[in-house]
């Protein structure tokens, strides 16, 4: 038993109580309170990964505790590389969220004065935030499959109430949309979930215990498709994808990147964990047409974003394509694809959020979301267009920065993948190579639009980054550009856990082969 | 019959163990002038030309220390750290062919720097040059010293960056924002066929070093997989270096401060496609192979594609750069050729990065002289008034048109020799490539420097400063005499033997063969064509109409038209389709239940009239209803 | 002699529902919805004495209190209707619909 995870999900909590408690009109100390937990959560969470032994057992900092008894639910808790490297990815993102959302909710006003969202509660963004963060970890965290499932729904709440009341003029629609999708998904799985607990009959929810417990290959399947189709809603995956750009058009910038960043994760997280492992016949037997979906989300997703007008969809669908890099990484079924997934997914979260933040600064001093409303910032502000470039050059994937190695390593390793011998899987690697040259024109033509050319008359006053804006784009940055070089730290601890997960996808196959031989 | 490439040594210690100094410096430069930005206005050009310069000493020294081995000790790998656990360490390969790519790219690049001072000292964002020059020798060195094709793709898309953000470099002109991004994404189209050809080499392989491939890879092997990734590679190094047919983005390019144009555009970074093919040469493409030979065929008609073009530009730089295009295909063709022709490409690429930066910035010079007028029917008698720069750049042209015993003469000879002899008809072409070159050159050398003065009104010509034309002597130097010296008595070849293989027979350079004869006298006509019409007669101030093929050439042989009507136009119909498809299609499924359930839930909740005694008599029907179905179910 | 109860009890129900139905006003709604469960009390003493248990009476005692709270409630809304809208037609307060 390892207190460290229970910790890490109390501090935040504790903290979004202390927050909501303040007195009115302390604002600026909620802002301040917030900002200091969300370090500490930040610090200890460091202290605790360096604690973590890549060689050591799959789940480290284990903690469990009855929570209902008669139906074996328990409060699980532990950590293998993958969720290590997301929850780290979290509490990294977290803090930066707070200092970019600063004013978020003191109203926010262009350079000319402009209210383009009205004044909210400062207090309820902030401890809602906190809340989030707690879900976060604890998503990530959990081994017991129902209390995942219990974070899975919960996460919805704190990020509809910052989409529908601090999001732009579409919010109540965005928020709705957003909550209903994800609620569809969830529900699919909470009958999947049941399903697994009656089928395999074990009287545990407990991860570790229920993988290989469903040998049965057509109840594999069903209850492959109730979890698959949630985490398909949450990656979200061609073609149930339009809820995204939506809520992270609506959503204010900080919100937008937690949820694209990392509760879109959960999805792709999921596949990877609970789909493979608990199903894996199922998730063999649905490997083409789900590779399928990932190479049409990708190239799809691309090509969509091109033609986009509003900056924060247009993220927003490039996110679209990139998640169909990481499903793709994750169904290839081989441990480079997989690592690179992986890897994607934590990649994709600092590539991301720093290009929605840049972008958040850009629409702060407009208050126009449109691209065609802008023109010449470098030259009144390059501090701002440096980094939205190096951001966007993130996305798309180039080499020295972090996502290429991991876009790499999810191509590279479908192609050779061996998983469907005939070649399926070459066939989509080269394709998905597509969006490496469709990437190459929407970010650079929303650059172009935003950056060069003479400069827009409302685009004269900007002011370049302040400094606390600068704090929140240079860790990311920063970030982007040392796993760029240097991947290995992450990628030692995620290979151990993603061999794992194929050895357990494999496993069982092969003894029911040879079960069957004899 | 190929040879056995030399092995790869693992060397630690030393100036070659400590060869990531030559990439560092220019990177810590660009770091901290990028960083630090305005602090470092004042001295930052300072730094970045320092930054060039340790890492050419850097070069030089390591140099020295290769020479002190045998010749067949002179491939060191240096293992820096561990990159893609279980897939592909960062390492730098030291050998003569990437130790000469440094040397020039250093060597050169200094020169620029230096040069870049003059140049643009009137403008306010000269540190932000100067970093973005520095961060290209950074990334064009990593290019070129990896030992391993992660490594020099991430060198390869780094001169990409840099070159993008050097071309938009005045990104407030749209042309120049425009240019920097067509060149990006049509190098992109190249960098897939590389990814690929990376998949193909790893999947077969399972290695992505030089080292390793070397060791798996029999000399001469030929079949369908290889002659894939040969094709892949190609793709990727036309990109890069403006062959056809993605040659569109260079002529673009020249939007970018001349500088830029001369360091990137014309003496190292395009040329990395060659730089490519040499080092994957002896994997790759084999002498006869169909990889080698689309490579060849690539080269030649890229050499006339750009000879052509180059013929009707009166923009100066973009003459120069159809000069470059039709450049670097006379090396592709040599590269096609096998090991017979590696050393004269690589010679070739050497010289033209001498004589090639020396006539850009003399063009540059002229320009800085005439108010960045770059119209050559605006020029005219200018070798009056600026006496250094027409020096140079005069001998810049005739090492270009291979005027005997400079620079040019030795190893475009070569390569059009070598050529005739293995692939007899991209040869001739190749020969008449250089007819070409004699008359768009010297129809530049006579628009420029000598006839009228078409002079604009506010136009004062005037010479250079040193700082300016020093550079220019320097280059001259090596455009007269580096030529000679790399190509007789084999120096070059005997040089690059260990990293690309011996060639079957050793060549010897004539000075009296046929095609060689025939490339002079087609030079020499070509040139007399220029004078009699650009020289002899004067240049009419407003471009004339010219015949079918002068527009042909001048609108860069419609490469822009057929990429707009084939790529762009369906590219953004497509993309209108999409959009539409996902707002209306996708979206409009989801909106349409969400409002279909809305709709009936709205038509159903009129059930609810507010009478109680309705509801009382629905209840009781419900109630009997349920009675009856127990009794029903209970009789059963 | 236990259907003579019943058949009685059934009839009581049978009348207050017809009442609750059909009549409009509040008051004699409200009679009817008492004569409904007092024809249910009446079912549920039968019923205890034929077992011969004391659950049913028990229940009946319930129902009682039940009805006695409900009046307490129902007649305190029906009067402030009344005073409101000067009617006790059960057809007038129809404001909670669609």
């Amino acid at each position: 038993m390892s207190p460290w995870l229970p910790i890490l999900m109390a501090v935040p909590v504790v903290g979004a109580i202390v927050v909501a408690l303040l007195p009115k009109g302390s604002d600026k100390l909620a802002k301040q309170v917030t900002l200091l937990v969300s370090l500490l959560v930040l610090v200890l969470t460091g202290v605790m990964a360096a604690g973590f032994d890549p060689s050591g057992d799959r789940f480290q900092f284990v903690a469990e505790y009855n929570w209902i008894p008669s139906f074996g639910v328990k409060f699980g808790v532990g950590v293998d590389g993958v969720a290590l490297v997301l929850i780290a990815l979290s509490v990294v993102l977290v803090p930066l969220v707070v200092l970019a959302s600063w004013h978020d909710a003191d109203g926010v006003k262009t350079a000319d004065g402009t209210l383009i969202t009205p004044k909210r509660s400062v207090k309820t963004y902030f401890a809602l935030l906190l809340v989030l963060e707690t879900m976060m970890i604890g998503v990530f965290a959990a081994t017991d499959i129902f209390l995942f499932y219990v974070f899975f729904e919960a996460m919805l709440i704190p990020m509809y109430f910052m989409i529908g009341s601090y999001g732009g003029a579409q919010r109540s629609y965005a928020a709705v949309k957003f909550l209903l999708y994800s609620l569809f998904g969830g529900l699919l799985m909470l009958v999947a979930v049941i399903g697994l607990y009656v089928v395999a009959g074990k009287q545990t929810f407990m991860f570790p215990e229920l993988v290989g417990a469903i040998q049965d290959p057509t109840m594999q399947k069903w209850l492959f498709g109730g979890f698959f189709i949630a985490f398909a809603i949450k990656a979200p995956l061609w073609p149930v994808h339009t809820w995204l750009p939506d809520a992270a058009a609506q959503a204010p910038a900080g919100a937008a990147v937690l949820l694209v960043g990392v509760l879109d994760k959960v999805g792709t997280f999921g596949m990877l964990r609970f789909c493979l492992e608990l199903f894996p016949d199922a998730a063999k037997a649905f490997t083409m047409p789900i590779v399928v979906l990932a190479v049409i989300s990708i190239v799809y997703g691309a090509i969509v974003a091109i033609g986009q007008t509003d900056m924060k969809r247009l993220i927003a669908y490039t996110s679209i394509s990139h998640f169909g890099f990481i499903v793709l990484g994750v169904f290839a079924m081989s441990s480079v694809a997989q690592s690179g997934a992986a890897l994607y997914m934590v990649n994709h979260g600092f590539a991301t959020g720093a290009l929605f933040l840049a972008a958040g600064f850009l629409i702060a001093r407009r208050g126009s979301p449109y691209i065609g409303d802008y023109g010449g910032v470098q030259k009144v502000a390059p501090v701002l267009a440096g980094f939205f470039l190096i951001a966007g050059l993130a996305g798309l994937s180039l080499p020295g920065l972090s996502s290429f190695v991991s876009e790499f390593m999810v191509m590279i390793g479908t192609y050779s993948s061996q998983a469907h011998g005939s070649g399926a899987l070459t066939v989509a690697a080269i394709i998905s190579a597509v969006a490496v040259i469709l990437a190459a024109v929407y970010i650079l033509w929303m650059v172009q639009r935003t950056m060069n050319g003479p400069t827009a008359e409302p685009v004269k006053a900007f002011k370049d980054l302040s400094a606390r804006e600068v704090w929140v784009l240079a860790p990311l940055v920063a970030l982007i550009i040392g796993f760029g070089f240097f991947p290995k730290p992450l990628l030692d601890v995620i290979n151990p856990s993603v061999q794992q997960t194929l050895t357990n996808v494999q496993v069982p196959t092969s003894t029911i082969a040879e079960g069957t031989g004899q | 019959m190929e040879s056995q490439l030399a092995e790869i040594a693992q060397h630690t210690g030393g100036v070659i163990g400590n060869a990531w100094l030559m990439i560092a410096f220019p990177l810590v430069g660009a770091f901290i002038l990028l960083v630090f930005n305005r602090f470092t206005n004042r001295w930052g050009h300072l730094l970045g030309v320092a930054m060039s310069l340790a890492s050419f000493v850097v070069a030089v020294l390591a140099f020295v220390e290769l020479l002190g081995f045998g010749p067949e000790e002179r491939r060191r790998a240096v293992h820096l750290y561990e990159f893609i656990p279980g897939m592909v360490d960062m390492g730098l390969l030291i050998d003569p062919l990437s130790i000469s790519f440094a040397l020039l790219i250093t060597g050169v690049g200094s020169l620029i720097h230096i040069y870049s001072i003059g140049y643009m000292s009137h403008d306010e964002h000269r540190r932000r040059f100067f970093s973005y020059l520095n961060l290209f020798v950074a990334a064009m060195l990593l290019l070129v010293l990896a030992d391993n094709y992660v490594g020099l793709f991430i060198g390869w898309e780094g001169v990409g960056l840099a070159s993008y953000l050097l071309i938009g470099f005045w990104q407030f002109k749209p042309s120049a924002a425009t240019a920097a991004k067509k060149a990006f994404v049509v190098n992109r189209v190249g960098d897939f066929g590389l990814l690929v050809g990376m998949f193909v080499i790893w999947t077969t392989f399972g290695t992505l070093t030089f080292k390793g491939l070397g060791e798996q890879i029999a000399p001469g092997t030929q079949n369908g997989t290889m002659l894939a990734i040969g094709l892949l590679l190609l793709l990727g190094a036309c990109g890069k270096s403006a062959q056809l047919p993605l040659q569109s983005w260079l002529l673009d390019a020249m939007e970018g401060p001349t500088p830029v144009s001369a360091l990137i555009h014309a003496a190292t970074m395009v040329t990395a496609g060659v730089y490519l093919v040499v080092r994957s040469g002896a994997f790759f493409f084999p002498e006869g192979s169909g990889a080698a030979l689309a490579v060849a065929i690539v080269g030649a008609v890229t050499l006339l594609a750009g000879a052509i073009i180059g013929c009707a530009k009166d923009d100066i730089k973009k003459g120069l750069a159809g000069s470059t295009m039709s450049q670097i295909g006379y090396m592709m063709l040599g590269a096609g050729l096998g090991p017979a022709g590696y050393a004269f490409a690589i010679g070739h690429l050497i010289t033209h990065g001498f004589f090639k930066a020396d006539m850009f910035l003399g063009a540059g010079s002229v320009m800085h002289g005439m108010n960045d007028e770059v119209d050559m029917r605006k020029y005219g008698a200018l070798r009056k008034v600026m006496p250094i720069t027409f020096v140079t750049f005069f001998i810049g042209y005739l090492a270009i048109i291979g005027f005997p015993l400079l620079s040019g003469y030795f190893t475009k000879d070569g390569i059009i020799e070598t050529a005739v002899h293995h692939q007899p008809i991209l040869g001739w072409l190749a020969v008449l490539g250089a007819g070409i070159t004699g008359f768009y050159m010297s129809r530049m050398i006579f628009m420029t420097f000598f006839g009228e003065k078409r002079w604009a009104d506010d136009a004062h010509p005037h010479e250079s400063p040193l700082v300016m034309t020093v550079p220019l002597m320097i280059l001259s130097l090596g455009s007269i005499f580096l030529g000679g010296y790399l190509i007789l008595s084999n120096r070059l070849l005997d040089w690059l033997t260990p990293a690309v293989g011996a060639p079957a027979e050793r060549p010897e350079f004539h000075f009296t063969s046929v095609p060689g004869l025939a490339t002079l006298a087609l030079v020499a006509v070509g040139a007399i064509i220029a004078w009699m019409k650009y020289g002899r007669v004067p240049v009419p101030a407003v471009q004339p109409r010219g015949s079918f093929l002068t527009t042909f050439a001048r609108r860069d042989l419609y490469g822009d038209a057929l990429n707009e009507s084939l790529f762009m136009r369906p590219g953004q119909w497509l993309t209108r389709l999409a959009v539409f498809f996902d707002n209306r299609g996708i979206d409009g499924v989801v909106n349409g239940l969400a409002a279909g359930i809305g709709g009936s839930s709205g038509r159903l909740r009129r059930i609810q009239t507010g009478f109680a005694r309705t509801y009382a008599l629905s209840i009781l029907i419900g109630a009997a209803l349920l009675t009856g179905a127990l009794l029903f179910v209970g009789n059963i | 002699m236990t259907t003579h109860y019943l058949v009685l009890s059934g009839l009581l129900f049978a009348i207050g529902a017809m009442g609750v139905l059909i009549r409009r006003n509040a008051i004699v709604v409200f009679m009817c919805v008492e004569l409904m469960l007092n024809a249910c009390n009446l079912a549920f003493v039968t019923f205890s004495r034929q077992v011969g248990n004391l659950e049913g009476q028990i229940i009946a005692f319930f129902v009682m209190v039940v009805a006695a709270a409900e009046v307490v409630v129902g007649l305190a809304i029906i009067v402030t209707i009344f005073r409101t809208r000067r009617s006790a037609s059960v057809d007038d307060a129809n404001l909670l619909k669609y």
